[in-house]
C-alpha cells in the first residue's frame, strides 16, 4: 500500500493513495455531505453534493467521491496537495447543488415517511438557502407498485441511482434502471415489474429520501417515537446483526446494523419484514389437551402435568430452528439429570456431528471476500443464506469462480457445474487435486443438502482433508439460527439414532420445532410462541417469548456467539424460554446452581468456553482426518427443501411472508409457462 | 482568401470525381507506406510542431493529446471518431464524411498507427444516415485496395476502421458519454479522471478526436508542419472548416486560413450579412454553447481560438451563427436553453435540475414575463451550474445565456418592462 | 419529455432473414464478449423493419445481445430517434428547430406541419399517414431550415416548398432529397454554377448519386 501525504485544510496527513478524498476526510473526522455515495456502492458521482475545492487543481470543485488521492498533483514547490472542504467555493457549490435537489423536490416531508431521517431534509437544514426561489411548475412523476414491500413516491426521487446500483451489483438482478433522459428520466423497474430478490427491502434504507418506503412500515411511526434495539436476527444462520424500531409493545420495524464481519449492513426481505408474524397466531397461555381438546390452564398446573409425565417415563428433548443457547443450555441439563437424550429436531444427517471443526469448520463469512474459488455443495445460498449470496456474488465480481455441486437454481452469478452426486465431487477432486494454487484460496461451503446425503461423513472428511492439506476453507451454511448452538451442546442429529429415541420415547419435550413426527401415544410438550404445527400435534403447551422479547444467545452457522436483545414484552402469559425450564427443573426437584440469567450464562461461559466471547469466533483444534475411501455415490444429493418465505413458524405467521410467497408462486408458474 | 492549392479539402462539395481514382488524383492514399514509414514519433512530432489543435470544439494540442496514449501495453489500443456533430451551427464533419471520407481513412490509420491503436471506430450521429452509407462504401473500397485491414497500405501492420452509429443524443458528442454509448450504453459521460488515454473504450487506452482533426493529418505529413504553421496566427495555425448559418445571404461551408477576419468570412464567402454589415446584431462564432459577441466585437473579430477567448467567446467548431437586426436575441438565445434541457442526460444534478430551470425562467424572459431581479438570479443559476457538473454541457449551456446578459441585457430589462406596462394598462383598461 | 413505450403492442418481432444476417456481421466489429455495442445498431434496424420500436423488438434485440431487457430498455428511451409508438406510416417529419433552423423560418414549417398533419407533434395525421415532430439540430445548419424524413434531409426549405414536400409525398411520388433552392450541398448558393460541371438537377443531389 502506498501511501500518499495530503493536506486537508490546514492539517498534514498520511492515506492510503487509493482512498477517495470523501474517504481521506472521514478518516480525518471530516463529513462531507453526499447523496449518490455508498460505501459498498460503485461510484455514480452525480449528485454533485460531495463537491471540495482541491487548491491548485482546475478552478472549479471537484466531486470527492470519485476522486482518488493518487490522482491528486502536489503544489508548484512540490508540496502536499491541498483540499478544502468549507471554503467559499464549496460553499457555494453545496447550496447550488441542494437548491437544484430541492426545485423539483415536493416539500411533503409532514406526510413523508422518511421525514425526520432523511438525508435530504438533513442536509437542507445545512447547506439550504431556507427559502425557495423556484417558482416555475415542480416535475410530476408516477409512481409504480414494486410489490408487497417497497413503496414508491417517485415525485422524491433525487436520482442518485442508489436503488439501481445496490439491485444490479449487490442483489443481482438487472431489473432497475434509469430510462429516458435529462428532467424527464425515471427511476423505473422494467414494466414496473416487482423485484425479484430476496434482499430488495435494502433499497429502502440505500433511498437517502422518502422515494421508496417500505410498505408495511407506512405511515405507522415516526422515527422520534420509536424505542430502538440492537440485536440479532434468526431467520437463517447467518445472525444478521439488527436494530428493532418498537412503539409501545409493537414492533413497527427491523433494520440492518453494520457488521462486516457478517452482514455488511444488508439484511435478506425476510429478516427485515418478518415482524408482523410476531404479533399473530401466538401462545399466550398455557394449554392442556383435554379429550383432544386445548384448554386454557395455569402454569402451576401446567408445570404439573409435565413434571409427573417426566418423572413417570423417559423423555426426550427436541430444539426447534430458533431457540437461544440458554434455553438448550437449561434443557441440556435437565436432559442430564433426567438421565434422557436430547435431538436437534430441524436437521437430519447420516453420521453423528461431534466436532466443530465438522459442523461448523474453519471458514468465516469474510473469508469469502479473498477468495478465488468458491464450492457450493449442496446449497442454495440464495435462499438459505441470501446475505452470504450477495457476499459470494461480490467475489465473483472480483473474479472469483464458483463451482456447484446439486441444486441448480439462479444464484445472480455464474456457476461451473460439478454435477449432482458425490461422485462427481469425486471426480473433480481427483481432476485438481494436487494443484497447490488452486486450493489455497478455496473454499468449500456445504448445505443441508450436502450433509443429509448417505455418506455424508465420508465427503464431509474427503472435503476436510483438502482443508488439512492445502489450507483451504471450510464452512457449513446452517440454515438455522439455533443450529449451531445446539451442535455445540449436544444435541443428536443422527437420523437412524434420532428415528430410534423417537420411536422408544415416551414423552417428547418439543422446544418449537414443527417439523417433528411422532407417533400416537407419545406425550408431546410443545414450548414455543406460535401456534404452528408443533403446537397442534402436542398434549401440553407451554407459552414461550420469541426471539425479539427475550435476551438470549445464539451462534451463527461461523461458530460466532451473538447477543439477541429483548425489545418488547412478550404477550399474555407467555415466558422467557428459560425460565420456563428453569420452573420445571425445580419441579421436578432438580437443583441448578444459579438463579438468574446472568447466574446461568456464567454457568454456560465455564462449561463452554467456546460460545463464551461476543461476537468473536474461538478457534477450535482441528480434528485431523483420517485415509478416506473414495466418494463413489452416483445418486443425487438430497434435495432439502424449504419454502424460503414460509421457513419458520414466525414467517408463517407473517402476512407479508405470505403474500411474498404467493407473488413468488404466480411469479414461478408464469415463468414455467 | 485561402489559395485553392493551399485547400486540404479540394472536394468538400462533392463537385469533383468521387471514385477512388479520382480520390486517389488529388493525392489520398498515394503516399501513404512512406508516411507510415517515418515512424511513430515523426508522426506525433510533425503534428506537434504543426500547431494543430482539435477541431472538436475544445482546441486541445493534437500530437500532445496523441502522446499521452501509453507505450506498449498489453491491452489494445483505440481511436475513437467523434463523427457526432450536433453542437448547432455546426455542419461541417457531415462534408468531410459524405464527400472527403478517405482522408478522414487515411487521417485514421496514419495516427492510429502513430499511437499503436489496433483499430478505429467512428461514431456518427444517428441522423446522418446518408453520410455514414458513403462513410462506408469508403472503408469497403479502402479494405477492397488493402489501404486498411491486415498488413494496411502494405506496412505489415494490421488496422481495422469501423463505422458505427448514435441514435439522436448531442451528449454523445462528449467524448466519454461516446465511449458509453460505443459500448452499448446511454451516452451518460463518465468521470475523469481515469482519461480515455488510460482506460477508455472497453477499458482500453483510447484517444477521441474530431473528423476534421483526424481528415487533416495525412496532409500535414504530407506537406510537412511548416507549411501548416505559416497559415493562420500564432498557436492558432492551418485552414479551418467554418460554417456559416443564420442571417447571412448564402449560408455554407467554407475551407479557411484559421484567423480570417469574421468580417471577410461573412462578405467574401456568405454573400454579406442580410441586408449588410451595418445591420449585423451580433454573432454566435462556435457554435450554440460559446457566448454570442455583439456587432461591435465582430468588426474586428479574427476568428481562432486565442482572439475569440480574449472576447469571453470562443472558436468552438467554427460555427457561425449569424443573426440580424431583426432577430429576437432573447428567443435565440432561449432556443438554446430548450436545447440543452434536451439534450442534458440527466446523470447529475446541476445539469439535470438547472437546464430545465434556466430555460423556463428564458421562455419567460421571452416574452418579458419577470422581474428585473430574476436576471440575476439567472445569472446566479448559471454560475450554480457552471462548474459542478461531469462534464461540459452544464457549462455549455450556461454560458450562452451569460453572453446574452452580458452583451443585451437592456433589451431583456426593456421586454420585462414593455410586459408590466402592458400588463398594467391592461389592467386598467 | 417523457419516453414511455406504447400502450398498444404487438404480439412478436423478430429480424427478418436479411436483417438477422446483417445483424450477425455487425457483431464481428466488436471485440469479444462487447456485444452489446451493437445494442443502437440493433435498435436502429427494428425500427427501419417495423417502423417503430415495439416492446418485443427491445425484448428480441435484449436477447440477441444477451443483455437485461432493463438495459436496452433505457436505451431505447435515452436516444430519441428511437420512436416509442408507431409514427406516420408514409413519413414522419423531423423539424429542426434549433435557433440556427429558427432563424431561418424552421417556425413556418412547423406551422405547416400544424395544419397539414397534427395540431402536435408526435401525433398521426387523420388518415395515418404522416406524424412530425420538432427535433434539436440535425446538423445541416448551412441548408437550413430542413427536415429529416426517414434517412434523407430535406434542406434550404420554405413555407412553400415544405408545402410541396409534403404534398409529394402524400401523393406518393418520391421527392428527391436535398436542396430546394438547387444547391448541390453546402456551397454558397452563388457558387453553384460556376462548381456545376455536372448537371445539378434534383435528381443529382449527392446524397442519391451514391446509393447502392
Ligand atoms: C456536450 C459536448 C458535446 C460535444 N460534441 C462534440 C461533437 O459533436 N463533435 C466533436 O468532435 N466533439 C464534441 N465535443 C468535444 C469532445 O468531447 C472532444 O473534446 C473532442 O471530440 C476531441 O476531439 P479533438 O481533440 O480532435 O477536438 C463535445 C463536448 C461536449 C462537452
Ligand atoms: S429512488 Fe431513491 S435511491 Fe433510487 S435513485 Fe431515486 S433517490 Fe436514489
Ligand atoms: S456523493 Fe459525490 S457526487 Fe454524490
Amino acid at each position: 500500500m502506498a501511501t500518499k501525504t495530503i493536506k486537508i485544510n490546514d492539517t498534514i496527513l498520511d492515506f492510503d493513495e487509493n482512498l477517495t478524498i470523501i474517504q481521506a476526510c472521514e478518516l480525518a473526522g471530516i463529513q462531507i455531505p453526499r447523496f449518490c455515495y455508498h460505501e459498498r456502492l460503485s461510484i455514480a458521482g452525480n449528485c454533485r453534493m460531495c463537491l471540495v475545492e482541491v487548491v491548485g487543481g482546475p478552478p472549479k470543485p471537484t466531486a470527492s467521491c470519485a476522486m482518488q488521492l493518487k490522482d491528486l498533483r502536489p503544489g508548484t514547490n512540490g508540496e502536499p496537495p491541498q483540499v478544502l472542504t468549507n471554503s467559499e467555493m464549496v460553499e457555494n457549490a453545496r447550496k447550488g447543488v441542494m437548491e437544484f435537489l430541492l426545485i423539483n423536490h415536493p416539500l411533503d416531508c409532514p406526510i413523508c415517511d422518511q421525514g425526520g431521517e432523511c438525508d435530504l431534509q438533513d442536509q437542507a437544514m445545512s447547506f439550504g438557502l431556507g427559502e425557495t426561489r423556484y417558482t416555475e411548475d415542480k416535475r410530476t412523476v408516477e409512481d409504480y407498485d414494486l410489490g408487497p414491500l417497497v413503496e414508491t413516491h417517485m415525485t422524491r426521487c433525487i436520482s442518485c441511482t442508489r436503488c439501481v446500483r445496490f439491485t444490479t451489483e449487490v442483489a443481482g438482478i438487472d431489473q432497475m434502471g434509469q430510462t429516458g433522459r435529462g428532467e424527464d428520466s425515471e427511476i423505473v423497474t422494467y414494466l414496473s415489474h416487482t423485484l425479484d430478490s430476496e434482499l430488495q427491502g435494502n433499497i429502502i434504507d440505500l433511498c437517502p429520501v422518502g422515494a421508496l418506503t417500505s410498505k408495511p412500515y407506512a405511515f405507522t411511526a415516526r422515527p422520534w417515537e420509536l424505542q430502538k434495539t440492537d440485536t440479532i436476527d434468526v431467520m437463517d444462520g447467518i445472525g444478521c446483526n439488527i436494530r428493532v424500531d418498537s412503539k409501545g409493545n409493537r414492533v413497527m420495524r427491523i433494520t440492518p446494523r453494520e457488521n462486516h464481519l457478517v452482514n455488511e449492513e444488508w439484511i435478506s426481505d425476510k429478516s427485515r419484514f418478518v415482524w408482523d408474524g410476531v404479533r399473530v397466531q401466538r401462545l399466550d397461555t398455557p394449554l392442556k389437551k383435554v379429550d383432544g381438546n386445548f384448554m386454557p390452564t395455569s402454569w402451576e398446573d401446567a408445570l404439573s402435568i409435565a413434571s409427573k409425565r417426566m418423572e413417570n417415563g423417559n423423555t426426550t428433548f427436541v430444539a426447534g430452528d430458533l431457540v437461544n443457547v440458554e434455553a438448550l443450555y437449561t434443557a441440556s441439563k435437565l436432559s442430564e439429570y433426567l438421565g434422557s437424550a436430547k435431538i436437534l429436531g430441524d436437521l437430519d444427517t447420516s453420521c453423528h456431528l461431534n466436532e466443530r471443526s465438522v459442523y461448523v469448520g474453519n471458514g468465516k463469512i469474510e473469508d469469502l471476500d479473498n477468495m478465488k474459488n468458491i464450492f457450493l455443495l449442496g446449497t442454495n445460498p440464495r435462499k438459505e443464506a441470501s446475505v452470504v449470496n450477495a457476499r459470494i456474488r461480490k467475489a465473483w465480481i472480483n473474479g472469483a469462480d464458483v463451482y456447484r455441486l446439486g441444486i441448480q437454481e439462479n444464484l445472480t452469478y455464474d456457476v461451473k457445474e460439478l454435477g449432482v452426486s458425490l461422485f462427481d465431487l469425486q471426480f473433480f477432486l481427483d481432476k485438481m487435486g494436487s494443484k497447490k494454487s488452486f486450493w489455497t484460496n478455496a473454499i468449500f461451503l456445504v448445505g443441508y443438502s450436502f450433509l443429509s446425503s448417505k455418506a455424508a461423513d465420508t465427503a464431509l472428511n474427503t472435503i476436510r482433508s483438502y482443508a488439512e492439506k492445502f489450507n483451504a476453507k471450510f464452512l457449513v451454511l446452517h440454515q438455522n439460527a439455533s443450529a449451531v448452538g445446539s451442535l455445540d451442546l449436544g444435541f443428536e442429529t443422527d437420523v437412524k439414532v434420532k428415528q430410534e429415541l423417537i420411536k422408544e420415547t415416551k414423552t417428547i419435550y418439543n422446544l418449537g420445532c414443527d417439523t417433528l413426527e411422532v407417533d400416537q401415544g407419545t406425550f408431546v410438550i410443545y414450548q414455543g410462541s406460535h401456534g404452528d404445527k408443533g403446537a397442534g400435534s402436542a398434549d401440553l403447551i407451554f407459552p414461550s417469548a420469541c426471539y425479539l422479547e427475550e435476551d438470549g444467545i445464539f451462534v451463527n452457522m461461523e461458530g460466532r456467539m451473538q447477543y439477541a436483545r429483548k425489545a418488547i414484552q412478550p404477550p399474555g402469559k407467555a415466558k422467557e424460554n428459560w425460565k420456563i425450564l428453569r420452573a420445571l427443573t425445580e419441579k421436578l426437584g432438580f437443583v441448578q446452581n444459579w438463579l438468574d440469567l446472568n447466574g446461568l450464562r456464567n454457568a454456560l461461559f465455564d462449561e463452554f468456553p467456546l460460545i463464551s466471547k461476543p461476537g468473536e469466533i474461538i478457534e477450535v483444534p482441528w480434528k485431523a482426518v483420517k485415509k478416506q475411501k473414495k466418494l463413489n455415490s452416483k445418486t443425487s444429493l438430497p434435495i432439502y427443501v424449504k419454502n424460503y418465505y414460509l421457513s419458520n413458524s414466525i414467517c408463517r405467521a407473517s402476512k407479508t411472508m405470505g403474500s411474498l410467497a404467493r407473488a413468488r408462486n404466480s411469479l414461478n408458474l408464469k415463468k414455467a409457462s | 482568401m485561402l489559395k485553392e492549392k493551399d485547400k486540404i479539402f479540394p472536394n468538400i462539395y462533392g463537385f469533383h470525381d468521387r471514385s477512388l481514382k479520382g480520390v486517389m488524383s488529388r493525392g489520398v492514399w498515394v503516399d501513404t507506406k512512406a508516411m507510415i514509414s517515418r515512424g511513430s514519433d515523426d508522426i506525433i512530432k510533425t503534428i506537434k510542431d504543426s500547431g494543430l489543435r482539435g477541431r472538436g470544439g475544445a482546441g486541445f494540442p493534437t500530437g500532445l493529446k496523441w502522446s499521452f496514449m501509453p507505450k506498449g501495453t498489453e491491452k489494445p489500443k483505440y481511436l475513437v471518431i467523434n463523427a457526432d456533430e450536433s453542437e448547432p451551427g455546426t455542419c461541417k464533419d457531415r462534408e468531410i464524411l459524405r464527400h472527403e471520407p478517405h482522408s478522414l481513412l487515411e487521417g485514421c490509420l496514419l495516427a492510429g498507427i502513430a499511437m499503436g491503436c489496433s483499430a478505429a471506430y467512428i461514431y456518427i450521429r444517428g441522423e446522418y444516415v446518408r453520410e455514414r452509407e458513403q462513410l462506408e462504401i469508403a472503408i469497403a473500397e479502402a479494405y477492397e485496395k488493402g489501404f486498411i485491414g491486415k498488413n494496411a497500405c502494405k506496412s505489415g501492420i494490421s488496422f481495422d476502421v469501423y463505422s458505427h452509429h448514435g441514435a439522436g443524443a448531442y451528449i454523445c458528442g462528449e467524448e466519454t458519454a461516446l465511449l458509453e454509448s460505443l459500448e452499448g450504453r446511454k451516452g451518460m459521460p463518465r468521470m475523469k479522471p481515469p482519461f480515455p488515454a488510460g482506460a477508455g473504450l472497453y477499458g482500453c487506452p483510447t484517444t477521441v478526436n474530431n473528423v476534421e482533426s483526424i481528415a487533416v493529418v495525412p496532409t500535414i505529413l504530407k506537406r510537412g508542419s511548416n507549411w501548416f504553421s505559416s497559415l493562420g496566427r500564432k498557436n492558432n495555425h492551418g485552414t479551418k472548416l467554418f460554417a456559416i448559418s443564420g442571417h447571412v445571404n448564402s449560408p455554407c461551408v467554407v475551407e479557411e486560413e484559421m484567423s480570417i477576419s469574421l468580417r471577410d468570412l461573412i462578405d467574401k464567402h456568405c454573400g454579406g450579412v442580410t441586408g449588410g454589415w451595418n445591420n449585423l446584431k451580433a454573432v454566435i462564432p462556435g457554435g450554440a454553447s460559446v457566448p454570442l459577441i455583439p456587432k461591435s466585437v465582430c468588426d474586428n473579430a479574427l476568428m481562432d481560438f486565442d482572439w475569440l477567448k480574449e472576447q469571453s467567446s470562443g472558436l468552438g467548431t467554427a460555427a457561425v451563427i449569424v443573426m440580424d437586426q431583426s432577430t429576437d436575441i432573447i428567443k435565440a438565445i432561449w432556443r438554446l436553453s430548450k436545447f440543452y434541457k434536451h439534450e442534458s442526460c440527466g446523470q447529475c444534478t446541476p445539469c439535470r435540475e438547472g437546464t430545465g430551470w434556466m430555460m423556463r425562467i428564458m421562455e419567460r424572459l421571452v416574452k418579458g414575463d419577470a422581474s428585473v431581479d430574476e436576471i440575476d438570479m439567472l445569472i446566479e443559476i448559471t454560475k450554480q451550474v457552471e462548474g459542478h457538473t461531469i462534464c461540459a454541457l452544464g457549462d455549455a449551456a450556461a454560458w450562452p445565456i451569460q453572453g446574452l446578459i452580458r452583451h443585451f441585457r437592456n433589451e431583456v430589462e426593456d421586454r420585462i418592462m414593455n410586459y408590466s406596462t402592458r400588463k398594467t394598462v391592461q389592467a386598467a383598461e | 419529455m417523457l419516453r414511455r413505450l406504447s400502450e398498444d403492442q404487438p404480439e412478436e418481432f423478430s429480424f427478418s432473414n436479411r436483417n438477422l444476417k446483417w445483424a450477425k456481421a455487425q457483431l464481428k466489429k466488436y471485440p469479444k464478449g462487447r456485444q452489446a455495442s451493437a445494442v443502437i445498431p440493433l435498435l436502429w434496424r427494428a425500427q427501419e423493419q417495423e417502423g417503430w420500436l415495439s416492446k418485443p423488438a427491445i425484448e428480441f434485440v435484449a436477447n440477441f445481445l444477451d443483455m437485461p431487457y432493463i438495459r436496452v430498455l433505457e436505451v431505447a428511451t435515452f436516444y430519441f430517434m428511437f420512436h416509442l409508438k408507431p409514427v406516420g406510416s408514409k413519413a414522419h417529419f423531423q423539424v429542426c428547430g434549433t435557433t440556427p433552423c429558427m432563424l431561418r423560418g424552421s417556425e413556418a414549417l412547423i406551422d405547416v406541419c400544424k395544419s397539414r398533419i397534427n395540431g402536435k407533434q408526435h401525433s398521426l395525421s387523420a388518415d395515418g399517414t404522416m406524424s412530425w415532430e420538432e427535433v434539436e439540430c440535425l446538423g445541416g445548419c448551412a441548408n437550413s431550415p430542413l427536415v429529416q424524413v426517414g434517412s434523407d434531409y430535406f434542406e434550404d426549405l420554405d413555407k412553400d416548398s415544405f408545402e410541396k414536400l409534403i404534398s409529394d409525398i402524400e401523393g406518393d411520388k418520391s421527392p428527391v432529397p436535398g436542396s430546394r433552392i438547387g444547391r448541390f450541398s453546402s456551397e454558397p448558393s452563388n457558387t453553384t454554377e460556376k462548381y456545376g460541371r455536372r448537371k445539378l438537377s434534383n435528381e443529382n443531389a449527392s446524397i442519391e448519386r451514391y446509393r447502392d
